[in-house]
């Protein structure tokens, strides 16, 4: 199971703060195509991938267990 | 234990606590930046903000900027902390405090560390107008690196 987390706009665009797959490993990019074609979150595009609270890049490699989070471009301070 | 150097809290903010978490015998100086909720931007009129943050990573993200100035300026101490809830106009959103030896790391560091938290920090801002609401993004117009380097000017460090 990968847990993915969601902030801001996307977690009002999906309803819910996180969304739980079912998958024992997935790159970057492929779970960022996922969501948006399989969930309809078109922010996910834009953002950066966190992967266990550090960024991400497109082609690391995440597996069962792990903690994703859909960062969109942040906004503090 | 309130001396954690990095933090991202729900309860309004002291200053002087960051200034206190800071302070050296070997500092000349420290610099305080206090961000504030501000009511006009633009044509549009802020009621209030709501701020929402990935809390352990932006905590670590926080202290990543710390260490980030330590090599940069060597001899500065550096402390953050940023709110998130609902801030009404003026309440304090962020404050960052540097000391240093001497003032000139001080400020430049203290301006470093606003920088970066707009790049690589998970917090995001909600603005509650009287016709209306968004989350703001993308205010420095780029996406934060992973590793990255900071986008401001380095000719003035050296």
């Amino acid at each position: 199971m990968i847990e993915v987390l969601l902030f801001a706009q996307l977690q009002e665009e999906a309803g819910k703060d996180k969304i739980l797959l079912d998958i024992k490993e997935i790159t970057v990019k492929e779970i960022k195509e996922k969501l948006q074609s399989q969930f309809h979150l078109s922010q996910v595009k834009e953002s950066m991938v966190a992967v266990n609270e550090e960024y991400a890049l497109d082609g690391d490699i995440i597996q069962t267990g792990d903690t994703v989070a859909i960062i969109p471009p942040v906004s503090g301070g | 234990m309130r001396d954690k150097l990095f933090e991202v809290v729900e309860d309004p903010i002291s200053v002087d606590s960051l200034i206190k978490k800071v302070e050296d015998r070997n500092a000349g100086a420290i610099t305080t930046f206090i961000g504030t909720v501000r009511e006009i931007t633009g044509k549009k009129k802020t009621i209030y903000l709501e701020y929402q943050a990935y809390k352990p990573m932006a905590e670590k993200m926080l202290a990543q900027i710390g260490k980030e100035i330590n090599e940069r300026w060597p001899d500065t101490k550096v402390a953050i902390t940023h709110r998130i809830g609902s801030l009404d106009i003026s309440a304090i959103a962020v404050v960052i405090a540097v000391s240093s030896p001497h003032r000139k790391p001080a400020y430049q560091a203290n301006e470093y560390a606003i920088e970066r938290i707009k790049q690589i920090v998970p917090i995001w801002k909600k603005e509650q107008w009287e016709d209306g609401e968004a989350w703001i993004g993308d205010q420095k117009e780029n996406v934060p690196y992973p590793t990255g380097k900071p986008e401001i000017k380095d000719e003035d460090n050296d």
